[in-house]
């Protein structure tokens, strides 16, 4: 099961994936629409932490052992046997935010675009490779089947 | 400030509709010049320090950006050029040498932009590089005045002779001495990583070299310049070769300058001197004084290591360079390296940097006529630097008598580099120039040793094609072979110098 | 090999699909006493307010048993666990034998013996049927005012359905404070005065004595000091004990407040397990067992306890409490020991309160270690502080940054940051 890898030595903070993740998740993914046009502004799926130099973007980790999927009291947070990628179903979703409450990773927020939901990454779902990853300059955001234990040196 | 004149080089053309006000170029930008006013939701740029980086322009998601340049039009003065007025303005300021980085961008002739290379037809076929085997390696050292051979008694060859160490290189292309102080830590790991896949060496310059890097020793050459920074004996021993730092094309006669701000504690760690001062290499080597001293100096280094590395010396090209070349050919030096006009520097004062010193083309002939007419061409090996931009370059470098090229310029070009000749500052936007830790990050190793092994793969593919277009399939044959250049729009004393004929001429 | 789960709520669904991961071919049966498909209990608040229609009750998509090969006899109540014969009795009449035995049969809600309390109009409210009964009594009797006893979780989810129905609600607590059990002072008041604004009479430190009625219908309550409450509805949300009245004494299934259990969700009868809101299980941050009756915790037992069924060795290392609610559109989160004895020492709180903006953050820590949080109004990220307290860190390294704006897994040290993911296969 290919994941997101993320390397904080190589993150340079210029928030890419964070634009790139709320176009892939707008109404038009058109870039220039969906931040000039569209209203409310899409969420991107990705939290960006940054402290000095220190940055990396924070998104679901598709846990095999998931804590927001023992805790959706709904069943909207449901695993896709493809990819096995944690998912949320926002129209089955309510807002309750237990999966906000467990997630021990932060990567979970409220979306409050309409209707009260769960929103977080999941992994661009039809896409072969999520946009975080293909457009971060600095490839401190890869996508692997494991972790490589060289940072990806080649 | 009062009457100085401050005025920006750049224009910034920002594309309202294509602008997102997504911030990726204020965060990107390290000298502040865009900024995002929250209250109208827009990004405006003050183009008073833009250095022409191109940082925002390469990262903005729409491609909103453009940089343009807009002078300010002083009256017309072909003498009195606004560049030559402002740095007097800056100089009444300061009372202090200018700095630059990079090489020598004034128009003086670019002698490899006159001349022409040789395809072969009808009377000697050109070869194809994908069918037939061409052999680029090359061997850095001295090599011997003659070989005995013997056979053992299974009636297999033997060599008698005592080669002295060489360097093996796969191609004749190597990254030139850039110091970790100069470059960040991040773009040295790129140099050895890529020596190391694309089988070639990178050079540590006079920065010393990290302990982590020891482990790509095999593709090292340790410099060791006048200021000694980093010199201690793992490091001798860490390296494949050991080269002693005379000069730099960039500032002939003058010693190395890094500026406190990029002496970071890894730096300082590594040079072993305190940190936040500058390193200011001494213009000589203190204990080298004369030929007789360089010779000792050859030697202690040989005998530190055992004589199992090659030994090579690097001067600046200037005007008697033959005669300096050929002795330090007889101190006993395995290679000689020539920095031309052109190469390039972290800091130097421009005004040395632009008038001092003489292209590498008419060095490299110079070198190689006198070497060969005192029949002393084999003891050493020519390494060639000073604006190497392309394999066609390296090619001509080669065919004018270069064993094989050092390319740095070029090298950071592939890493990233826009020659906004900023490295003296330590803001390299690019990651490359800089400690700065929030610029640092910047250069992935991983992406930039494959850009640099590319960057290598690439030029060796054209330099095959080059070659097999010559009709010639070893690298070997193209040493020092001038009858493959031809001159165009030279005068007699150029083509005379460089040793080639006029194009047009059999 | 035959599984038998007694329940068809979030522990059972859990030990179902624990099972079906090693053994997807011996026969499950699921037998309950609630005739729906497997529902999402604490929906029926959304259900009841009118924001969810029953069509988004459904806990699993419909062919859940289908595809998970269970057999499921539903609208049926077990009345006695043999444990020698491994049998279970059905109240209509008939036995169900079983290799091994899940028990996951909730909770009971809690109704005080008081005059008055079988009047029609009066309910609890804890299943589906309650909230269709109820809805049913509001349409039908044109409902206008209701009366809410007990201040916790269940009554603020209940009085928020009401005011979704525009109904006038006065609600009563025992305690000095609402969510006494689950918030500290500052928070009950900011949630009190949320109510209040939205036209809630909340009566807290009395309690209702006598339920007056007109006729067979609720007509209005009295409580302690005498006062006179006007309601047409009475609803009680004082409490949900655990639901083991089907276990007897001689069962040989040791019960204490909840179904005691072992780290592996099994009970002291052998191949019984329980799980959910009927157990008892290890509360981490108490260091004892006590019931805690939350959803994510009833999955995770159930799964736990369908791994062990099925002979996959898996332990469940205990937990604590957590609740997730918005009251009237304030989002709140408490996690763990939220309001520490005054005189035990070892305690210290970490707080901040933004008035302008009713944001409400507090951590409790004891010696060093975070074990407990309350956040009402921002529960941005909350679940990174539930992972603190969980995995015991000390965060002396990071204190000063703990509620800080910009408080993240960067404010961690590097060698925790990356042990708490890498197990993932991914690295930060």
């Amino acid at each position: 099961m290919k994941r997101i890898h993320v390397n904080e030595e190589y993150c340079i903070g210029c928030r890419l994936c964070e634009i790139h993740c709320l176009v892939q998740h707008s109404q038009s993914r058109k870039i220039i629409k969906a931040f000039k046009e569209e209203a409310p502004r899409a969420m991107a799926r990705l939290v960006v932490e940054e402290e000095g130099p220190l940055s990396f973007a924070m998104q679901c980790r598709h846990c095999e052992e998931a804590a927001c999927l023992e805790a959706c009291m709904t069943g909207a947070m449901h695993r896709d046997e493809e990819t096995g990628a944690v998912l949320c179903d926002e129209e089955k979703c309510v807002g309750c935010w237990m999966c906000i409450m467990v997630c021990p990773y932060g990567a979970i927020q409220r979306s409050l675009i309409g209707r009260s939901a769960a929103s977080k990454c999941d992994l661009c779902y039809g896409n072969e490779t999520p946009v975080c990853v293909a457009n971060c300059p600095n490839e401190a955001l890869i996508f692997v089947d494991e972790t490589p234990s060289d940072n990806g040196a080649q | 400030m009062g009457i100085s004149l401050k005025t920006s080089e750049f224009r910034i053309e920002r594309n309202e509709d294509r602008c997102i006000a997504c911030q990726v170029c204020v965060r990107q930008c390290a000298n502040d010049i865009h900024a995002y006013d929250a209250e109208d939701d827009w990004v405006y740029s003050d183009e008073t320090n833009c250095v022409a980086c191109h940082r925002c322009v390469t990262l903005c998601p729409t491609h909103a950006l453009t940089i343009r340049r807009t002078p300010l039009d002083f009256r017309e003065n072909a003498n009195w050029t606004a560049q030559r007025i402002t740095s007097i303005y800056k100089q009444a300021e300061t009372g202090g040498i200018l700095l630059t980085g990079m090489g020598n961008d004034r128009p003086h002739t670019i002698y490899f932009d006159h001349m022409l290379l040789n395809a072969s037809q009808v009377t000697n076929p050109s070869i194809d590089p994908l069918r037939e085997p061409m052999e680029l390696r090359t061997y850095i050292g001295r090599k011997p005045d003659r070989v005995q051979v013997s056979r053992d008694d299974n009636g297999q060859i033997r060599l008698e002779t005592k080669i002295s160490p060489q360097l093996t290189l796969e191609t004749p292309i190597m990254f030139s001495a850039m110091s970790y102080g100069s470059i960040s830590y991040n773009a040295c790991l790129s140099l050895a990583r890529a020596a190391k896949k694309s089988g070639i060496m990178y050079n540590t310059g006079e920065g010393g070299l990290h302990s982590s890097l020891y482990e790509y020793g095999p593709w090292t050459i340790a410099q060791v310049a006048s200021g000694r920074f980093g010199v201690h004996p793992e490091y001798l021993q860490a390296a494949a070769a050991l080269e002693i730092k005379i000069g730099q094309g960039a500032k002939p006669g003058i010693g190395g300058h890094l500026p406190g701000e990029k002496v970071s504690a890894e730096v300082s760690r590594t040079r072993m001197i305190p940190e936040g001062t500058d390193a200011l290499s001494p213009a000589p080597h203190h204990d080298i004084y004369s030929i007789e001293d360089l010779r000792q100096l050859i030697f202690a280094l040989k005998e530190a290591s055992n004589y199992e590395k090659p030994v090579g010396v690097k001067i600046a090209a200037v005007h008697n360079v033959a005669p300096i070349a050929s002795g330090i050919a007889r101190a006993g030096a395995d290679y000689i390296a020539i920095d031309g006009l052109r190469g390039g520097t972290g800091a130097a004062p421009t005004i040395i940097r632009n008038n001092v010193g003489i292209p590498i083309e008419m060095a490299i002939s110079a070198v190689d006529t006198r070497l060969r007419q005192e029949g002393i061409r084999n003891q050493v090996s020519l390494i060639a630097a000073g604006s190497i931009r392309n394999s066609a370059d390296v090619v001509k470098i080669i065919a004018l008598g270069a064993d094989a090229a050092y390319i740095g310029t070029g090298a950071l070009v592939a890493l990233g580099c826009h020659l906004c000749q900023k490295c003296y500052t330590g803001k390299c936007n690019w990651g490359i120039a800089t400690q700065d830790p929030y610029l640092t990050k910047r250069l992935n190793p991983n992406i930039g040793s494959r850009r640099l092994s590319n960057l290598i793969r690439a030029w060796s593919l054209e330099i095959k094609e080059m070659l097999g277009g010559m009709g010639i399939n070893a690298i070997d044959s193209l040493r020092g072979n001038r009858d493959h250049l031809r001159g165009v729009g030279l005068n007699q004393v150029e083509l005379d110098t460089l040793g080639i004929k006029g194009a047009g001429q059999s | 090999m035959r599984y038998v789960m007694i329940g068809n709520s979030a522990a059972a669904v859990g030990a179902v699909e624990a099972i079906r991961q090693s053994d997807p071919h011996n026969p499950i049966t699921i037998i309950a006493d609630e005739p729906h498909h497997t529902y999402s209990r604490p929906l029926i608040s959304y259900l009841l307010g009118q924001v969810v229609d029953e069509s988004r009750m459904q806990y699993r998509p419909d062919d859940f048993y289908e595809r998970h090969n269970v057999e499921t006899m539903l609208g049926v109540e077990v009345s006695n666990v043999n444990t020698q014969d491994k049998m279970v009795s059905l109240s209509g009449g008939g036995t169900i034998s079983y290799d091994k035995l899940l028990i996951a049969t909730g909770g009971k809600p809690f109704v005080p013996p008081l005059p008055g309390a079988d009047l029609e109009g009066v309910f609890t409210f804890t299943t589906w049927q309650d909230a269709r009964e109820i809805d049913r009594y509001i349409k039908d009797h044109r409902v206008e005012s209701a009366l809410v006893v007990g201040g916790g979780l269940i009554g603020l989810k209940t009085t928020e359905a009401l005011i979704e129905r525009d109904l006038s609600i006065t609600l009563v607590e025992l305690a000095d404070r609402i969510l006494s059990a689950t918030f500290d002072r500052t928070a009950s008041k900011l949630s009190e005065r949320i109510l209040q604004r939205a036209k809630v009479d909340v009566r807290t430190g009395t309690t209702v004595e006598e339920i007056i009625g007109r006729g067979a219908r609720v007509d209005h309550a009295v409580l302690r000091d005498g006062e006179r409450i006007n309601c047409d509805l009475v609803v009680f949300a004082i409490g949900v004990r655990p639901n083991t009245g089907l276990i007897s004494e001689d069962a040989g299934i040791e019960v204490n407040r909840g179904i005691c259990v072992d780290e592996h969700m099994q009970t002291t009868a052998p191949d019984v397990y329980a799980a959910g809101d009927c157990v008892e299980a290890y509360d981490m941050l108490i260091d004892a067992c006590r019931p805690i009756a939350i959803w994510p915790n009833a999955y995770r037992q159930g799964s736990i306890a369908g791994s062990n069924m099925a002979g996959v060795l898996k332990t469940y290392d205990g937990s604590f409490p957590m609740n997730s609610i918005e009251v009237c559109g304030v989002p709140t989160i408490s996690v763990g020991i939220t309001d520490p004895p005054r005189d035990e020492d070892g305690y210290e709180i970490i707080d901040k309160y933004d008035r302008d903006a009713q944001i409400y953050k507090k951590l409790v820590l004891h010696h060093n270690h975070l074990v407990g949080a309350i956040f009402v109004g921002d529960i941005d990220r909350a679940g990174i502080y539930t992972g603190l307290i969980h995995d015991r860190v000390d965060v002396r390294p990071f204190k000063e940054h703990l509620l800080s704006g910009n408080f993240g897994l960067i404010s961690l040290p590097i060698g925790y940051r990356k042990h708490l993911v890498v197990g993932e296969g991914i690295e930060v």
